[in-house]
């Protein structure tokens, strides 16, 4: 595999952001009650990550290392509002659904991640690249997730009706749970167990072992 | 650059220079673009007092069908309609924030827990061919479990039926009370009258199950919401009462305002 298609692959399945690193799940929870508003956030993640750290990689050497965080972090939140103004421009309905969670997406710890991980230690392209890849890791959680959600929660997909619902004269009663943000935790480690189930080496090793009893203790 | 990185004078010129290209980038943006979001406001306002009156029809689109409605400014204590300001100026939502044109209700009355209430605010009517008023939009909003909700009811031109509901921003529970957005409890409110004979306001949305179907009155809560829909029972006989439209309402039952 070529370097460039490393960068971007490997963050997918291999070395998820969700999964294995278990960064950015609070968003995760609160957008993927359905599937059109995930995809947005997806976009939307994906972009800040992938302009922030090109950007970032772009003046990493001219960052002073005592105040690089305070300048990544003004970078990321710029990108944010820009991404936040042009959707209220252009995706109105949906905005107003994702509400304050694209803001949020300055406090993603996946966009601050791989900042201060990857765009300040290496190249424009590859930084760029590798933002890409990590978005595109999240998003396959979250699409994961909000398809399970929408279809068992709502009966839909994309808004479109897909098991008929009792309420509206069909057969499919709504499992409620699944709207509510814990339903995104358990869907989160399915996804997680699944993973780690095709992919043993993401295993991690036991902290510890208990030691097995060695003293023989009085009655 | 020979200078040295860690000087506080290199730190706050790159400090300053990436504050200075971020505030152009950011501004350059939300200036460009605010036009095309004050539009999506107000098409996304005009679709909801629309869609309150059933009015909202697929394939026409939200001005058009706008374009039969006519906006007025309400003295909200008098009743009357009112020139105070610019019906196209005026921003009803904002007045709610604005201390100038809001009084602090008494907390006897305040039962939707709104603690202030404007005393100017936009109503929507429909004409028909002869000049009469066919529907009469009105806005209403109140605190549910979560949330402010903020919605539309429309009445018929007897002024005590009404024609529909519905609420266009709330953060309530989804799939509980969130389902204040489900068309076919919305549908429930259709036909419903406001005040009894006597003038009683007796309008209410009853605990899950228990409303009475051949009630004229009763509208059936949603079960596993009760703190919702008691939210939705006080706003909407809050802004249907004494305190809220009905100086209007009397005012356009007795032949105008």
């Amino acid at each position: 595999m070529s370097e460039a298609r490393k960068v971007l692959l490997t963050p997918i399945l291999t070395n998820n952001p969700i999964a294995s690193q278990i960064l950015g799940v609070c968003s995760a929870l609160a957008v993927t009650t359905s599937l059109n508003v995930t995809l947005v956030m997806c976009i939307a993640l994906t972009s800040v990550t992938a302009f922030s750290n090109l950007f970032i990689s772009m003046i990493r050497n001219y960052i002073p290392s005592n105040i690089r965080i305070i300048v990544q972090m003004t970078i990321i939140a710029s990108l944010v509002i820009v991404v936040d103004q042009v959707l209220k421009a252009f995706a109105y309905d949906i905005s107003k659904q994702l509400s304050v969670f694209v803001g949020l997406i300055i406090t993603n710890c996946i966009v601050m991640g791989r900042a201060e991980a990857y765009a300040m230690s290496n190249p424009p392209v590859p930084s760029f690249l590798d933002g890409i890849g990590n978005g595109l890791g999240y998003s396959v959680v979250l699409i994961f997730v909000a398809t399970i959600r929408e279809l068992l929660g709502a009966g839909k997909l994309f808004g479109f009706e897909v098991l008929p619902l009792v309420t509206d004269g069909g057969w499919y009663v709504a499992n409620g749970l699944l709207l509510l943000p814990p339903s995104a935790f358990f869907l989160i480690a399915v996804f997680i167990w699944l993973l780690r189930t095709y992919d043993k080496g993401q295993e991690e090793k036991a902290d510890y072992k208990l030691a097995s009893n060695s003293k023989k203790e009085a009655l | 650059m020979a200078k040295n990185k860690d000087s506080i004078s290199y730190i706050f010129t790159v400090a300053f220079l990436v504050c200075l290209v971020c505030a152009v980038i950011v501004s350059t943006a939300a200036v460009s673009l605010r036009p095309l979001q004050q539009k999506n406001k107000e098409v996304d306002l005009k679709s909801n007092i629309l869609a309150a009156a059933g009015l909202l029809e697929d394939g026409k689109s939200v001005e058009e069908s706008f374009s039969q409605i006519e906006t007025r400014l309400v003295d909200i204590d008098t009743g009357m309609f009112s020139d105070a300001f610019d019906v196209d100026t005026f921003d009803p939502v904002k007045a709610v924030g604005d201390a100038s044109i809001t009084e602090t209700l008494d907390k006897s009355v305040d039962i939707a827990g709104l603690k202030r209430r404007e005393k100017y605010t936009e109503v929507y009517l429909v004409r028909d061919a002869a000049g009469e008023i066919e529907t009469l939009i009105l806005p209403i909003r109140g605190y549910g479990l979560w949330s402010t909700l903020w919605g539309f009811v429309a009445l018929e031109s007897d002024f005590n039926t009404v024609v529909g509901l519905g609420f266009y921003s709330h953060a309530e529970t989804p799939g509980l009370g969130g389902e204040v957005d489900n068309p076919s409890w919305k549908a429930q409110w259709s036909g419903k009258k406001i005040t009894g004979d006597d003038g009683e306001l007796l309008i209410e949305v009853t605990k899950g199950g228990k409303a009475d179907p051949d009630s004229d009155y009763q509208v059936d809560g949603l079960s596993g919401a009760t703190l919702t829909t008691n939210g939705v029972s006080n706003l909407v006989r809050f802004w249907l009462g004494e305190n809220g439209f009905e100086p209007l309402i009397n005012n356009l039952k007795a032949g105008g305002a």
